[in-house]
């Protein structure tokens, strides 16, 4: 009876506890004794005792199995397929709406869901929240949502993203601050080269920060271009950036910048040319992927 | 901090608290470091239950060593005031390796382009020109099947065979010698702001996975309450990416019933290279998550003082009623 009830816990005296319980039912036949009545009240305070400290906050959500990932239907917002998919909506996000002032981050994936297509894709459907990093853990949160669809062909090629966010023209629009950063190094004489942002130990000066985030809104267009279902791409470094002659009123960057894939591992290092002005955002122009020596420093037999 | 000043403060914690800090030399790097480990307890006669953590498997994870170093730090300074703190050191004895992976650790700090090393140190073999194999996917766990690259210049080489690197071997042994007392694995890596749960194999599940979901869960929102960061908890092929030869899988197909691996800090911002303002927040919300698995794991094994006397209570009872139905 009370044993039913109670089926999750697993302390060795309770079970001994409803053993006896159900022993004592049985033996029903016997004169009800005095010890009989004892037990049985004990067992109830027991196992309702047992029950108050053991009761878990929350159900731990059923594991997922490879096969359930790859049928249609709803996807577990917290999981890496979904979280993927958002990511490569927020690189397409960032390439329209990043600037030396704003990248987005995700901040979480509410409902996605997933279908193949008949051209031999996979669409994912994701309704997700996301936060401007600049602003810190102050700002607010946008809701976006988007269609994201990766081609399946035999040759890798990029994502299609379909977004659309709410409110994304009310948020405070970082305009002063890109407009001085603009009239500060559009002039002929501005030469701004550094390397290895943020150093080894994680530092980084204010005045390379612009610069640093327009490193990642940059490299969001190859992250964007380069992702597949199998890929998680984030900058970790911007390895160097090398200020170029402006041309029609762009500021011309150079950056290498190193990007980290998080399935394989790897590091993976891209040269690319960019422009930007607070009129027409970022544009890419040129990109380069560059083999990265590390790894083989055994000089060959 | 660099491995020499890591070294040097894992003595003075030793010179500075004898009577419950002891070090233990446990294996040697490829490059022929002695791998040690910080034993932390009150001592005892008999045999101790234990918990165990290694920080620093992957070289370029430099928040995890530094997370070693607080939580090192914060049981020293609190087991005398701490009561529950307290408690932990006379019913277990913490073994602490600070940094596991030193050779990497060491090639990480040489210069810029070293940085974003992760591997061991050791030469590749046969006709390979590539250093390293990837320590996280060389234990006997499953090894080859599933997460890793054959190719051995790639960041998850597994290595010619199953633990080829002394490293894997080392901490193989040591836990292969104290499997009976070993109650808890814990293996903090970045980045990605989670709490892996076994297996890394997505057909395989771990019998207890209910509950160390529900542990991994508890500690996520420990370390939430802190600086509000989220931490999602999951086993490696829902959350992350399906992976072989782990650690945490090691340790929990030998039966080390509660093993998690935590990422820490950040969740792709900065990534590797976290800021230095990020440091202590990130160690004071991970001691947060570790403490609330080890108390529920002490709590588990070392019965409070209250259930104690309910189970003296019951046993009497018990006597009682088979001594009244024998007069029957």
């Amino acid at each position: 009876m009370l044993c039913a009830h109670w089926s999750r816990l697993r302390r060795v005296s309770s079970r001994s506890c409803c053993a006896t319980a159900l022993r004592s039912t049985h033996s029903s036949t016997r004169l009800s004794s005095s010890p009989e009545r004892i037990m049985k009240t004990f067992c109830s305070v027991w196992l309702l005792l047992s029950v108050v400290e053991l009761s878990p906050a929350q159900e731990p959500p059923l594991p997922e199995t490879a096969e359930d990932m790859a049928s249609t239907g709803d996807l577990e917002p917290t999981h890496y397929p979904a979280r993927r998919a958002a990511q490569v909506a927020l690189h397409y996000l960032n390439t329209r709406h990043g600037s030396p002032f704003r990248v987005f981050g995700l901040q979480q994936v509410h409902k996605a869901s997933a279908e193949d297509v008949e051209a031999g894709g996979r669409k994912y459907k994701l309704d997700f929240s996301v936060t401007d990093w600049a602003s810190g853990s102050a700002g607010p949160a946008l809701r976006c949502s988007a269609d994201v669809l990766f081609p399946r062909t035999e040759r890798h090629s990029a994502p299609d993203v379909k977004l659309r966010c709410e409110a994304l023209q009310q948020i405070n629009r970082t305009v002063q601050e890109e407009e001085a950063f603009y009239q500060k190094h559009i002039p002929p004489d501005s030469a701004v080269s550094a390397r290895d942002i943020p150093d080894s130990y994680g530092n980084m000066s204010e005045e390379m920060q612009p610069f640093w985030r327009l490193a990642r809104v940059a490299a969001s267009f190859i992250m964007l271009r380069e992702s597949s279902e199998n890929t998680e791409f984030n900058m970790v470094q911007m390895a160097s950036v090398t200020q170029q002659e402006s041309s029609e009123e762009q500021l011309m960057l150079e950056f290498v910048v190193l990007l980290h894939d998080l399935p394989s591992q790897e590091i993976v290092q891209w040269k690319l040319l960019a422009s930007w002005s607070p009129d027409r955002g970022v544009r890419v122009l040129q990109t380069e992927w560059q083999p990265r020596c590390p790894h083989a420093t055994k000089p060959p037999n | 901090h660099t491995m020499d000043e890591i070294s040097a403060w894992m003595n003075q914690m030793e010179r500075e608290n004898p009577d419950v800090v002891s070090s233990m030399i446990y294996g040697k790097t490829y490059e022929d470091r002695n791998i040690t480990l910080l034993k932390i307890g009150f001592e005892s006669t008999t045999p101790k239950k234990a918990v165990w953590m290694d920080c620093g498997i992957h070289a370029r994870e430099w928040i995890a060593p530094a997370f070693c170093q607080h939580f090192v730090k914060e049981i020293l300074g609190s087991y005398k005031s701490d009561s529950k703190v307290n408690t932990l050191f006379k019913n277990l004895d913490f073994y602490i390796t600070p940094v596991l992976n030193m050779d990497g650790y060491i090639y990480s700090w040489k210069e810029y382009t070293t940085r974003l090393w992760r591997k061991s140190r050791s030469p590749g073999t046969g006709d390979c020109t590539c250093f390293g194999t990837d320590l996280n996917r060389n234990f006997y766990a499953n090894w080859g099947m599933v997460g890793i690259s054959r190719d051995c210049c790639s960041d998850i080489y597994n290595g010619p065979t199953a633990l080829s690197e002394p490293e894997a071997k080392a901490v193989t042994d040591f836990l292969g010698a104290y499997q009976n007392e070993m109650l808890c694995y814990l293996t903090i890596h970045s980045y990605g702001q989670l709490i892996l749960v076994p297996y890394g194999h997505p057909n395989i599940s771990a019998p207890n996975y209910d509950e160390l979901m529900e542990v991994g869960l508890a500690a996520a929102k420990a370390i939430t309450a802190v600086h509000g960061k989220s931490y999602k908890v999951g086993t490696p092929p829902d959350i992350l990416y399906a992976n072989s030869g782990s650690s945490r899988d090691f340790a929990r197909l030998i039966g080390i019933p509660y093993s998690f691996t935590f990422e820490l800090r950040d969740e792709g911002n900065y990534g590797f290279i976290l800021p230095e303002d990020q440091i202590q927040p990130t160690c004071e919300e991970a001691y947060q998550g570790a403490m609330s698995i080890i108390n529920y794991v002490h709590d588990k094994n070392f019965k409070s003082a209250a259930i104690t006397v309910t189970a003296t209570l019951w046993t009497t009872l018990t006597a009682l009623y088979i001594s009244s139905a024998n007069v029957f």
